[in-house]
């Protein structure tokens, strides 16, 4: 027997203009000790649905057909509430803000347990210890007494996974539960829950955007687009076999592990050839000032002091870190979150002055050099950001964003020679010129990193940093602007440093990468040879964490 | 034109917030009356109140029209000078209004200059710009403005005092209300300037007031906007008080304040419309913008929606 049934459910979000249908007839059911996992791009309705079952629609959210059935019994709103937390247990995407931060882990969850369960103080005490046993965290009687803040982000993971279980629940719905913990605390997790699915015959409902984690522990799966199921099915026949376009794309635009390819293959995509030159008459440097090394870094350290008065209290976040990277080259660094990635790139543009080392770009030290000299270096050196929503600035018209680096370098320049290269821009990142006119906020995050593209273009510069650039993108999205930064890097001979946590990105984009742990720069070698034979054991352990993909390599070959 | 307006009532949600709430409504409408008579007020106002040639002693003391002995010609009645009571007021409002939307502007200009330069450099700019505030926000700005007022009256020759008295008004009731702008920006501009496009435009290498004025400025405003509108209804009050109080404008320039402060005198005697009338105008001036201050909090305030 099935042990949730869902029957054609309809969600409607009546909105001021226009109502939304955010999920249309969607049918599916999970029996006893099944992972099932809907997969989708942002907005396809996948949340709506795990919000639907726990009862917690964001209004105007109404549903407006349809039946939710867990183990026979019907769900509806009187019975609602006593089933959240106890028949049915939800993981939030974020373990920072799922847990009360002023409150202790004990507290948590003895307050959960003595809500579901008719236990004493003392035995929900044991209960709750015995629950983080379960999800792993040495050290119970100890961890209980601590507060959130205390645990790193996959043990507040668990502990989220600990208050779920807390109601000994026939269903947990985990929405994103991964998408905010590092490659190596994402596979922990995802054996944490599969295990518990085994073992405890819990079923999961898994709602992801990651094709790695769908393959990796789903039973079955569904895949989504604007509110509908495209198909669904045994993961394997779907990961291998799919039968709609949009699953087949979905699949083939996950950048592979196994070997670099030219250009990630997205439907519809051709390598674009201009004849045209954007900037024929602003002076490019001398190339014969250009030696092979655009960029080096020799010794770099920095160190942040938690407070101005007390130097012991410090961070080395970039310890002695030293690379160079080649004319026309992409070099990736890549490593978990708070290796100082982020730190080196804020040091390559000047935003952060480093406690120590040099930093040489076109043969002359960066940190040496008069504020003349570093204004027509700053030039040749642009930043893509990662989060599309706030590196643009809200309240200017695209024309302006993308015209400030240009008058700002070339004051003397034309309005039509401006616009000129702005037309030129637009062209070569794939957006239409009727957008000069509009702000930011009308444009989805795949434009609006074409936009902060053309905006680093601008200025033509030599040496782009990109500092994950797409980790906030959907896959398809991704494997566009990925291919467009390749096409870039051919057609203006850029050098690239590509800042990744993101393993098979980096394998798709870079030449040579380097590899960051704890600030430290552990490896550097070609990317062949990181990925083949790595020599640190380091590196080998974040390889054989990625989820696994080896099924989708059919899809590939369209 | 009405195709404009219907459609661009329709796209855009600060307007059709407006509409839906009838307290918004009621309050935008009586401020932009009250400043539409306030700036008419020569025309508009049947009697000059303050040309002594027109005042004529025998019309002292006529009560309202609908008290018998009023008459239509002096609708509201008159005072002891045998003035117009709603003339006066035509002309008292209007530079009640008129000191206390300038005092706001100086007070905006200051508070958000100095809020913008503390948030943004940090550091001892930042601590010696806010505890000067700080200091300052230990007076009541009630007792700021008088003691500029009081200064500028030692210091200036008599003569020149009453002919730039208003600008000194404007200037005191300005410089004592700058610290919650500049509070608020500084709070704001702090958490825009850790934004990405602000290092985007360090990277592209603009320099520090280029990127305060061209990026963060637009960014920080909205809030401005609000604690201004309040403000300015806060000003007309200082103003109000000090004129209360006799040392603000002369009688010859009579704001609100003043037109109460020459009725209070009468209170006793049973002349009562001279200083009620002119209270009720300030009241209801007042009110209204603090109810769409108030509006406009919530209608600008993302989390409120």
């Amino acid at each position: 027997m099935n042990r949730v049934e869902i029957k054609d459910l309809n969600i409607i979000f009546p909105l001021r203009n226009k109502t939304i249908h955010a999920v249309k007839d969607v049918t599916f059911s999970i029996k006893a000790g099944q992972i099932f996992g809907i997969v989708g791009e942002s907005g396809a309705g996948k949340s709506t649905i795990g919000n639907a079952i726990i009862g917690l629609l964001e209004p105007p959210g109404e549903l407006i057909s349809g039946d939710i059935t867990l183990d026979g019994v019907k769900i509806n709103k009187n019975n609602i509430k006593s089933l959240r937390g106890s028949k049915i247990g939800m993981i939030f995407q974020d373990p920072m803000t799922s847990l009360n931060p002023l409150l202790t882990i004990g507290e948590q969850l003895i307050e959960t347990i003595k809500r579901h369960r008719e236990f004493t103080i003392k035995e929900s005490r044991e209960y709750a210890i015995q629950l983080l046993n379960r999800v792993g965290i040495n050290k119970p009687i100890i961890r209980m007494n601590e507060y959130p803040h205390q645990f790193s982000g996959g043990m507040r993971q668990r502990v989220v996974i600990a208050l779920a279980l807390c109601g000994n629940p026939s269903l947990i719905v985990a929405d994103e539960p991964t998408t905010a913990l590092d490659v190596s605390i994402q596979s922990q997790i995802l054996k944490l829950l599969q295990s518990l699915c085994h073992k405890e015959k819990i079923s999961i409902l898994l709602i992801t955007h990651n094709m790695g984690v769908i393959s990796e522990i789903c039973d079955s799966v569904a895949v989504m687009k604007y509110g509908e199921f495209l198909e669904t099915g045994d993961t394997y026949n779907i990961l291998v076999n799919p039968q709609m376009d949009y699953s087949r794309n979905l699949i083939s635009s996950v950048p592979r592990i196994d070997k670099k390819l030219d250009r990630i293959s997205v439907p519809g995509y051709k390598l674009q050839n201009f004849n045209s030159k954007i900037f024929s008459n602003i002076s490019a440097p001398n190339e014969s000032n250009i030696s092979s090394e655009i960029l080096m870094l020799k010794n770099v350290v920095m160190q942040f002091h938690k407070s101005n008065f007390n130097n012991k209290n410090s961070t080395l976040a970039v310890n002695d870190v030293s690379f160079s990277i080649k004319n026309g080259e992409i070099m990736g660094l890549v490593g978990e979150s708070g290796s100082g990635k982020t730190t080196i790139a804020k040091i390559i543009t000047n935003i952060h002055i480093p406690t120590s080392g040099q930093i040489y770009l076109f043969g002359k030290n960066i940190l040496e050099i008069n504020n003349y000299e570093k204004k027509s270096v700053k030039k040749h050196i642009q930043m893509i950001f990662q989060d599309p929503y706030s590196s643009l600035n809200p309240r200017m018209k695209i024309k302006h964003i993308i015209s400030e680096p240009i008058k700002f370098h070339n004051p003397s320049i034309k309005k039509n020679e401006t616009e000129f290269i702005i037309n030129e821009l637009l062209v070569r990142v794939e957006l239409n010129n009727d957008c000069l006119e509009r702000y930011p906020h009308e444009f989805s995050g795949g434009q609006r990193q074409r936009i902060s593209i053309a905006r680093a273009l601008a200025t033509n510069p030599k040496l782009l940093i990109c500092d994950e650039p797409t980790s906030s993108l959907d896959v398809s999205i991704q494997a566009q602007i990925l291919n467009l930064l390749k096409d870039l890097q051919n057609e203006f001979n850029l050098s690239i440093l590509f800042i990744s946590h993101d393993l098979p990105v980096i394998r798709q984009m870079c030449d040579r990468i380097g590899v960051m742990y704890q600030g430290k720069l552990i490896e550097i070698d070609k990317n062949d040879h990181i990925f083949n034979m790595p020599k640190q054991s380091y590196t080998k352990s974040l390889i054989n964490q990625i989820p696994d993909t080896k099924y989708f390599y059919n899809s590939y070959k369209i | 034109m009405l195709n404009l307006l219907i459609s661009s009532y329709k796209s855009n949600d600060f307007l059709y917030k407006l509409f839906k709430s009838k307290l918004a409504i009621t309050s935008t409408l009586i401020i932009l009356i009250i400043i539409f008579i306030s700036i008419c007020a020569p025309i508009i106002s049947p009697h000059q109140p303050f040309n002594p040639k027109t005042l004529n002693l025998d019309d002292a003391y006529l009560p309202p029209f609908w008290i018998e002995g009023g008459s239509l010609t002096f609708a509201l009645g008159t005072d002891g000078h045998g003035r117009d009571i709603l003339s006066s007021i035509l002309y008292g409002s209007r530079i009640s209004i008129f000191v206390g939307f300038s005092s706001v502007i100086l007070s905006v200009v200051i508070g958000v200059t100095l809020g913008l330069i503390a948030g943004y450099y940090g550091g001892i700019i930042d601590l010696i710009i806010m505890r000067i505030g700080d200091i300052q926000l230990t007076f009541p700005s009630i007792l700021v403005a008088l003691l500029i007022d009081g200064i500028a009256k030692i210091i200036l020759p008599k003569v020149l005092h009453v002919n730039i008295a208003f600008y000194v008004i404007i200037f005191s009731i300005g410089i004592s209300n700058w610290v919650q702008y500049a509070r608020t920006v500084r709070a704001v501009t702090l958490v825009e300037k850790n934004k990405e496009y602000v290092h985007a435009s360090q990277v592209i290498g603009l320099s520090s007031h280029i990127i305060i004025v061209r990026h963060i400025l637009r960014n920080v405003i909205s809030p401005v906007f609000v604690i201004a509108t309040i403000g300015f209804a806060f000003s007309i009050l200082i103003e109000s008080t000090l004129s209360f109080l006799g040392v603000g404008l002369a009688a010859t320039q009579a704001s609100l304040g003043t037109l109460i402060r020459i009725g209070n005198n009468f209170l006793f005697s049973g002349e009562w419309w001279i200083a009620f009338f002119p209270g009720l105008s300030l009241v209801t001036i007042v009110l209204s913008i603090n109810i769409f201050g108030d509006w406009l909090r919530d209608a600008l305030n993302p989390k409120l929606k």
